[in-house]
């Protein structure tokens, strides 16, 4: 624990990501198309946490499967944070672990070949995967299995961090302790994070920045800024937060 | 739900303390079954297994069994090699290739259907009495099995993974070997199970056909000097070379290859 608080060399990239998304079509296995984006633009500063909030299939996680270049037909354009060599790392809503690879091996098989050694207890204790390292996927809780995912994720030090919706189907007090963890390992190394959320608690807690997206074509409603740095923010300061931003995004909460 | 756990719990004690018991205990009934109606029948056609096994024995010693199970052997482990390769190759593309798959499934359909001993009887027609002729012509009636199966696991692939190795930049080859092979594993296991089975029999009426040594060209020779015994003894010796490879190959590569698995109850 104590090494994840050393200095480390500045993480994410020198710019901001940038994300503008015209127009974004589904075909429908009938035919039909659905108009999942009407116009989405914002950035995100380096080394900053932003939300994605919206309602359910208005678009979000197809904004991150743009920008994890796993949907490359759209109009628009996107300006990903510059590091060379340029690193992504994704938590998906599901694990997404190898079922047949130690927890240990799904981390390091995610690392660039020039890192493969690298000493991961510090990231391992942090998530508290100490004692799992050699077990795999199938032998894990959710919640296990999403440390796991987190820890993939930081391992490889990336330049910019998408995470869609990484605490759902977790029970409140698991969720909780997760997001802890994250504050934790991403404020020792932050990095360009953008997340995609239901939960307003979530976002309010974790983020700088917060995007609400309306529904399906999904446009932006509103960006609200949060400069509070995350050691203060309380119970109390979170609760007050939270009524005013619902007051002014009605429906959110 | 309680009056059945006590019935359901005892035979699982007892199959788990002595699953090898069990097993003896069958083979000694069948063995039981085929002494006393030998004996009863007292017949030229049903020897006894001491006749078979003196028959065994001679031969045996002579190291005539011995080089014949060789050859059989040699011709099974090409043939399924080859099958295997071919087959996973051809069944891989197909899995993953919409149109490729749309234009050659008539062929594969074809091929399944083929007789085998049609396949084997061309095979030396147009390739002569020879033991690629031979080996060939078992690999291509496996061929189409194995085809089938693979390309079952390549459409079943897992997109979510997939995903996940693009976006954390996998190589090619690291995405093979630990996306998408471990997830082909079980039908490869099928594949090669069915295939080695089906192989060796056909193995057996490949040599009878075309070739001067092997199980199959002993069979033949004993059926015409009308020997049951040999022809018994020969049979069993070569299923038996087959069950230790079942147990002693098979079986432990498929348990290493599974350990990932959670272990059911």
């Amino acid at each position: 624990m104590s090494n994840l608080s050393k200095p480390i060399p500045p993480a994410g990239g020198q710019n901001a990501l940038e994300v503008e998304i015209r127009d974004k079509v589904f075909r429908g296995a009938d035919g039909v198309d659905v108009r999942a984006i009407a116009d989405i633009a914002f950035a995100v500063e380096p080394a900053s946490f932003a939300t994605l909030i919206g309602p359910s299939g208005c678009g979000k996680t197809t904004t991150l499967r743009i920008i994890l270049g796993l949907d490359s037909e759209f109009s628009g354009q996107l300006r990903l944070p510059e590091n060379e060599p340029r690193r992504i790392a994704a938590v998906f809503q599901e694990p997404r672990l190898l079922p047949w690879r130690t927890v240990e091996d799904n981390v390091r098989l995610a690392l660039a070949d020039d890192a493969t050694d690298r000493d991961l207890s510090d990231l391992f204790a942090a998530l508290g995967l100490s004692e799992m390292r050699g077990r795999f996927p199938g032998e894990l809780s959710l919640g296990l299995a999403r440390r796991a995912a987190l820890a993939r994720a930081f391992a490889i030090r990336p330049s910019l961090l998408v995470l869609d919706e990484p605490f759902v189907s977790l029970d409140e007090q698991t969720a909780g302790r997760l997001r802890n963890l994250l504050t934790e390992v991403w404020s020792a190394r932050p990095t360009t994070a953008l997340m995609v959320t239901h939960n307003l608690r979530e976002a309010v807690q974790l983020s700088d920045k917060i995007i609400f997206l309306t529904e399906r074509p999904a446009r932006i409603r509103g960006i609200h800024e949060i400069s509070t740095p995350r050691a203060e923010r309380d119970t109390r300061w979170r609760e007050t937060t939270l009524s005013t931003v619902a007051k002014r995004y009605s429906g959110v909460l | 739900m309680a009056l059945e756990a006590p019935s359901l719990s005892a035979p699982s004690v007892i199959s788990r303390l002595a699953p090898g018991l069990v097993t003896l205990a069958s083979l000694a009934g069948l063995l039981a079954l085929w002494w006393i109606t030998a004996t009863f029948a007292d017949s030229r056609v049903l020897p006894t297994p001491p006749q078979v096994a003196a028959a065994f024995w001679r031969d045996a010693v002579s190291g005539e069994m011995e080089f014949h199970l060789a050859m059989t052997l040699m011709r099974v482990a090409a043939a399924f090699v080859i099958a295997m390769v071919i087959g996973s190759a051809i069944g891989i593309a197909l899995g993953m290739n919409r149109e490729a798959n749309r234009f050659f499934d008539p062929w594969l359909i074809l091929f399944l259907n083929l007789p085998a001993l049609v396949v084997i009887v061309l095979a030396y027609i147009w390739f002569g009495l020879n033991e690629a002729a031979a080996i060939g012509a078992i690999a291509v009636n496996k061929i189409p099995n194995v085809v089938v199966t693979m390309r079952e696991g390549a459409r079943a692939l897992d997109r979510d993974l997939d995903e996940m190795a693009r976006v954390y930049r996998f190589s090619t080859v690291k995405t093979l070997r630990h996306v998408v092979l471990p997830q082909l594993q079980p039908y490869f296991a099928a594949a090669s199970r069915s295939g080695i089975s089906l192989i060796w029999k056909i193995a057996l009426v490949v040599e009878l056909l075309g070739r001067s040594n092997g199980v199959g060209f002993q069979i033949n020779l004993y059926f015409q000097l009308f020997d049951v015994a040999s022809i018994l003894a020969y049979t069993l010796a070569f299923v038996a070379v087959m069950l230790i490879i079942e147990f002693a190959l098979v079986q432990p590569f498929e348990a290493y290859s599974t350990r990932w698995r959670p272990k059911r109850a």
